[in-house]
């Protein structure tokens, strides 16, 4: 089981509830990527979000960044939106990172995007929200699967490309790309009929509640005859890992209610009580808020149900303390990941 | 929202039919192993069903055939949130409620507005059996009685209260944003916020 973070970027707030600048939230960002890298995580995913308080709006310059600063850990954008983005720049981008890695430690997740902040930005129209996201898949992997420099594609939502170098390649010749959904049936269904990984992004409800998704991914992949090292499940969700479980909650809880501040500003939710926060924090609900245990033993009773081989944490948004993150990351490292392993291993 | 609705109905017991706007064999994997026991057919078998619940995209309505549920029974638990949908002018040049917009467009079947004020997950996580004082409630709205009594049963069947806050049109007070939509209450409580949404509406 591999153990990772992944962020979207968390500007922090000054006392006064203003926000600090949005390029400090992107140092930030870095740091705890390369911090996550020494401390021995597996897994960096960089989101794609474009508001003041996540301002990760370019998970593959963050990633090429990255790929300099570390030297083992595996970086993905945690998902790239291509349905409103180029996939051959997003492709371009992140083989140029994995040129810059070494090699093989770069993936894409292609996303839709749980948000419509792009649509309004880069001129797109939400009506064609299906089509762009089909058509810009079937792009990303038309270049991806490609076997040499020059690639044929033709579509409606994008310009068709006639025998045209898109470079560089990939080192170990193409890139794991990993579908994103939140839950929808059709969308297991489709990663499984193309025979790529799934992500999970689980962000309420009980998580085990996706077993059936899951089930419905690995049996597609069977029905259109795909098996092997591609069929594979991850899972994000919130999560803060502290010494105690108390202290993970009152960390993480500032952040929680900001979050859902604007959240609700934008949805028209009331404002947020302690008491829906509480109702998440234990097994079998949601957010993975607690010490190493608690966590690790989650992960595990998770594993049960979804059989996935990575999960993945959020656990910074709403102005979360830097160093909060930091010790999170290394105790996921450090405390959460071996726990894990022998669990797993005792079954 | 189809799926998780699809389970809660089998396990109250009914025969559940589930149709996309794909055709049924496509949907025939999908249905056996996320929503066991209930069949995949095509739209127009879904919508010879006794009740109909139409759960798509609202902006969508237009591709809903008005002759297939032309005199059905038919519980809209479509919502409008612009903010995060999207701007469509069939609401926003529109005074009338969404799902009075959506009764136009079908022409004459029986419209209840229902279901489009709780969470997927919560469906199937928030029901109790009835009696139980903590029982959460769901609010119904629409102008043919017949047809509010099935959905009151139906609602029931599920593990929730049913409310009847009055004519199609005081479905505006649990469209998206409003307390009744956000929140989660006991029939008491609802029945509350009913009243002070509308005062001279007859909620019982
Ligand atoms: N998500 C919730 O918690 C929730 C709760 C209450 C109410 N709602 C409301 O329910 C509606 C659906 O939301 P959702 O989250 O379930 O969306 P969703 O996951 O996108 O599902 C929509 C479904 O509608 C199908 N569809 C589209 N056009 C159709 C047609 N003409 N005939 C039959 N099926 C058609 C789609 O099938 P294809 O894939 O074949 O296009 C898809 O399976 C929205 O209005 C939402 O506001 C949602």
């Amino acid at each position: 089981m591999q153990i990772g973070a992944y962020s979207f970027g968390d500007t922090q707030l000054n006392p006064d509830g203003s926000s600090r600048s949005t390029a400090e939230a992107i140092k930030n960002l870095f740091d705890a990527i390369v911090h996550a890298d020494t401390v021995g995580l597996d897994y960096f995913g960089i989101g794609e979000h474009h508001t003041v308080s996540m301002p990760a709006s370019s998970p593959s310059a963050l990633i090429a960044a990255a790929a300099a600063a570390t030297t083992q850990i595996t970086l993905g954008s945690a998902a790239s939106i291509i349905s409103t983005d180029d996939p051959v720049r997003v492709f371009q981008q992140l083989a140029t990172a994995d040129a810059i890695s070494g090699g093989g430690r770069i993936e894409i997740t292609a996303g839709r995007g749980s948000s419509v902040e792009t649509f309004p930005l880069f001129g797109f129209d939400l009506n064609d929200y299906d089509e762009l996201y089909a058509q810009k898949l079937d792009l990303l992997l038309t270049l991806n699967n490609s076997q040499a420099e020059h690639v044929t594609w033709t579509g409606r939502t994008r310009p068709s490309i006639s025998d045209l170098a898109v470079v560089p390649r990939p080192v170990n010749g193409s890139l794991p790309i990993w579908i994103a959904t939140g839950g929808s049936a059709p969308s297991s269904a489709r990663a499984g009929r193309l025979g790529l990984p799934i992500s999970y992004g689980i962000i309420g409800g009980q998580p085990h509640r996706f077993a059936p998704l899951a089930n419905l991914y690995r049996q597609s992949a069977a029905q259109a005859g795909h098996s092997g090292d591609n069929i594979k499940v991850s899972v994000a969700t919130f999560g803060l890992v502290a010494p105690t479980k108390q202290e993970a909650i009152d960390r993480l809880y500032p952040g929680w209610v900001n979050l859902n501040l604007e959240m609700g500003k934008l949805r028209g939710w009331p404002a947020p009580q302690r008491r829906d926060f509480l109702a998440q924090v234990n097994a079998p609900n949601a957010y993975f808020v607690g010490d190493p245990d608690d966590i690790a033993t989650r992960i595990v009773e998770l594993h049960r149900h979804l059989g996935h081989m990575r999960h993945f944490f959020q656990g910074d948004h709403g102005g979360l303390p830097q160093e909060y993150l930091l010790e999170s990351l290394t105790l996921l490292a450090t405390e959460v990941k071996p726990r894990v392993q022998r669990l797993l291993a005792a079954k | 929202m189809g799926t998780a609705l699809a389970r809660q109905a089998l396990k109250a017991g009914y025969q559940v039919r589930i149709a996309t706007a794909k055709p049924a064999a496509e949907n025939a994997l999908l249905v056996d192993i996320v929503t066991p026991g209930a069949v995949a057919v095509e739209s127009s078998q879904a919508a010879a069903s006794d009740l109909v619940v139409l759960a798509i995209p609202l902006h969508k309505y237009r591709t809903l055939n008005p002759h297939e549920l032309a005199g059905r029974i038919v519980i809209d638990a479509m919502n409008y949130w612009a903010p995060i949908d999207g701007v469509f002018d069939d609401f926003e040049s529109d005074p009338r409620t969404t799902s009075e917009v959506v009764e136009g467009f079908l022409l004459n079947a029986r419209v209840v507005k229902s279901l489009n004020h709780i969470g997927y997950h919560e469906l199937e996580e928030d029901d109790k059996a009835a009696g139980d004082v903590t029982r959460r409630a769901l609010a119904l709205a629409g102008d043919d009685a017949e047809a509010k009594a099935l959905v009151a049963t139906f609602i029931d069947r599920l593990g929730y209260d049913a409310v009847d806050a009055g004519p199609l049109a005081a479905g505006r007070s649990f469209e998206p944003a409003t307390e009744i939509f956000t929140g989660s209450h006991t029939a008491h409580q609802l029945v509350a916020l009913i009243q002070k949404a509308s005062p001279l509406a007859d909620a019982a």
